[in-house]
């Protein structure tokens, strides 16, 4: 009894940690700020694309996230998609990729 | 929907409800209904009036336009007054807008990223006529005479260009590559002759379109410049078309008095040995950055600002900066250059002397300093500052700070005295 309690509360901590680590509110604000103003600098302001690619969710809908991620982090090399990775973290990046293919919040 | 944002504006309603109340209490008062409509006529006829009253009566010389990109509207501003006159709204998705003016510095043409075409009356703050020419477009130009507006766009790729009375199309210029897609075109500037001088992202090409006759333009290719030009300047006499690369460390350059001796590369490998910095924000090339014999640019991926000498087009110096410089913009006259930079060192504006090259004042006008625009003598700039919502105005002489206005996430700044210059 007492073991499978705890194996509850390691399995909600499993899936709770995802969501910790995401950023806060106000967080979330900034990078919402960042994807607007600074992202739609070559992106549009409504995403629909400029120097570079749209990023509206039928764009990225149907795209694996990894690479998305990835492209966020640390730029394409050979365009002039610049690396993030000094201001965004991993789950930062995340979840603008999230927030890009869903539209949520957007 | 338009509106001045001061006087004129309480009159309206009070014409529109004295329409109504008065021949009402006519009515009521036995008064025949004819006399009762001819009455609520005559006032309808006053609020008429009002509305045409609203235009100025001025000259429009010390006027401007301030972008407020977020809004999709603009402000257009007395300079002298250093006050805004009127917004202007719906204009659709201002991101990386820009404006230029009509011969006679009553219009502003605005060109939005959404593929808008909005001509603005700023007498009258009055959005006179918008189209919707292309998906996705990034800048324009106004012909020698005045009389075509040039977009050039992103998506489908190429120039069109329209009557600028109208905004009717006149013609359209593909930018049709080998593999038979079409560039993205940056770097779009009216040139003398009747012509637009523009460049190919992704083709690494100029193009430059005679429309002297608007029916038939003739358009001459100058292929291999280099890879990924991001922008465009035409020098202020009309003579040099530079466009800057992205792809590689240096400029391409094109004689238009000389076309046919083709494009030379300039300060060709000027990074070398240095790491190139990631790049947040893509340079701008405006005119402006002409000052006297020397030309100013932006260095991608580098803190440096490089001095060119226009007579022989070899490098006359470097100024290491603050930042990644954005616009490198010469002070009318030329004493001094006012640079910006990109995120996120973009909360400062450096002034460099000519002479000696050494930096004359850092300024920090708040973060996202997006735009810099000079009075036409020279003796102010007027500078965007995004995230502070504000236009600042600053004294050329002493870097004093003489007036904040109030704008939405204001970008780009531009002043009628544009209107008679080459490639603004």
């Amino acid at each position: 009894m007492k073991y499978s309690k705890r194996l509850l509360v390691l399995t909600l901590l499993v899936q709770v940690t995802p969501l910790a680590s995401a950023p806060d509110a106000a967080r979330q604000s900034e990078l919402l700020y960042l994807l607007k103003h600074d992202c739609g600098a070559c992106h549009g302001m409504t995403r629909k694309g400029g120097l570079g690619p749209a990023l509206l969710p039928g764009d990225l809908r149907d795209r694996p996230v990894a690479p998305l991620v990835n492209t966020i982090l640390d730029g394409r090399p050979g365009t002039p998609m610049p690396p993030w990775r000094g201001e965004l973290t991993v789950p930062e990046a995340r979840w603008l990729v999230e927030v890009l293919r869903t539209g949520e919040g957007l | 929907m338009n509106g001045p944002t001061a006087a004129g504006k309480g009159v309206r309603p009070l014409f529109l409800l004295l329409s109504v109340i008065f021949p009402l209490r006519l009515l009521k008062k036995g008064s025949d209904p004819f006399s009762a409509f001819f009455l609520s006529l005559l006032v309808v006829t006053g609020f008429c009036r009002t509305v045409g009253a609203e235009c100025l009566l001025r000259g429009t010389g010390d006027l401007g336009i301030v972008v407020e990109r977020a809004s999709g509207s603009v402000q257009v501003i007395d300079t002298t007054a250093r006050s805004s006159l009127f917004r202007v709204t719906g204009l659709g998705d201002l991101s990386h807008a820009s404006a230029v003016f009509s011969r006679d510095a009553r219009y502003a043409y605005v060109f939005g990223r959404d593929g808008g075409l909005s001509k603005i009356d700023l007498l009258c703050g009055r959005l006179e006529k918008r189209v919707v020419q292309a998906g996705n477009s990034i800048g324009g130009a106004i012909s020698q005479d005045g009389r075509l507006v040039a977009v050039s766009n992103y998506t489908p790729g190429g120039v069109r260009v329209f009557d600028a009375a109208t905004l009717a199309p006149v013609a359209d210029l593909p930018a049709d590559m080998d593999n038979g897609d079409t560039s993205k075109v940056v770097g779009l500037v009216d040139a003398p002759g009747q012509r637009f001088v523009y460049t190919l992202y992704d083709a690494g090409e100029i193009r430059i379109a005679d429309l002297s006759d608007p029916a038939a333009p003739a358009v001459t290719l100058f292929p291999g410049i280099g890879r990924q030009p991001y922008d465009g300047l035409i020098t202020p006499d009309g003579r040099y078309y530079i466009a800057g690369l992205f792809g590689e460390d240096g400029l391409a350059l094109l004689d238009l008095w000389d076309p046919q001796a083709g494009v030379r590369r300039i300060l060709d490998g000027y990074g070398r040995g240095e790491e190139k910095l990631p790049v947040y924000k893509m340079p701008h090339l405006e005119g402006w950055a002409i000052a006297g014999r020397y030309a100013f640019l932006p260095a991608v991926g580098h803190h440096e600002v490089l001095v060119v000498d226009t007579d022989d087009w070899k490098e006359a110096g470097r100024v290491a900066v603050h930042g990644q410089p954005v616009f490198v913009e010469a002070q009318p006259g030329g004493h001094q250059v006012w640079v910006n930079f990109a995120h996120p060192l973009n909360d400062t504006v450096q002034v460099i002397d000519t002479r000696s090259l050494k930096i004359l004042r850092t300024l920090q006008p708040g973060k996202a300093v997006l735009h810099m625009e000079f009075a036409p003598r020279g003796e102010t700039v007027w500078i965007s500052v995004r995230d502070a919502d504000e236009v600042q105005v600053y004294e050329t002489s002493g870097f004093d700070r003489l007036a904040v206005l109030p704008a939405e996430k204001p970008s780009g700044i531009f002043f009628s005295a544009r209107a008679h210059r080459t490639g603004l």
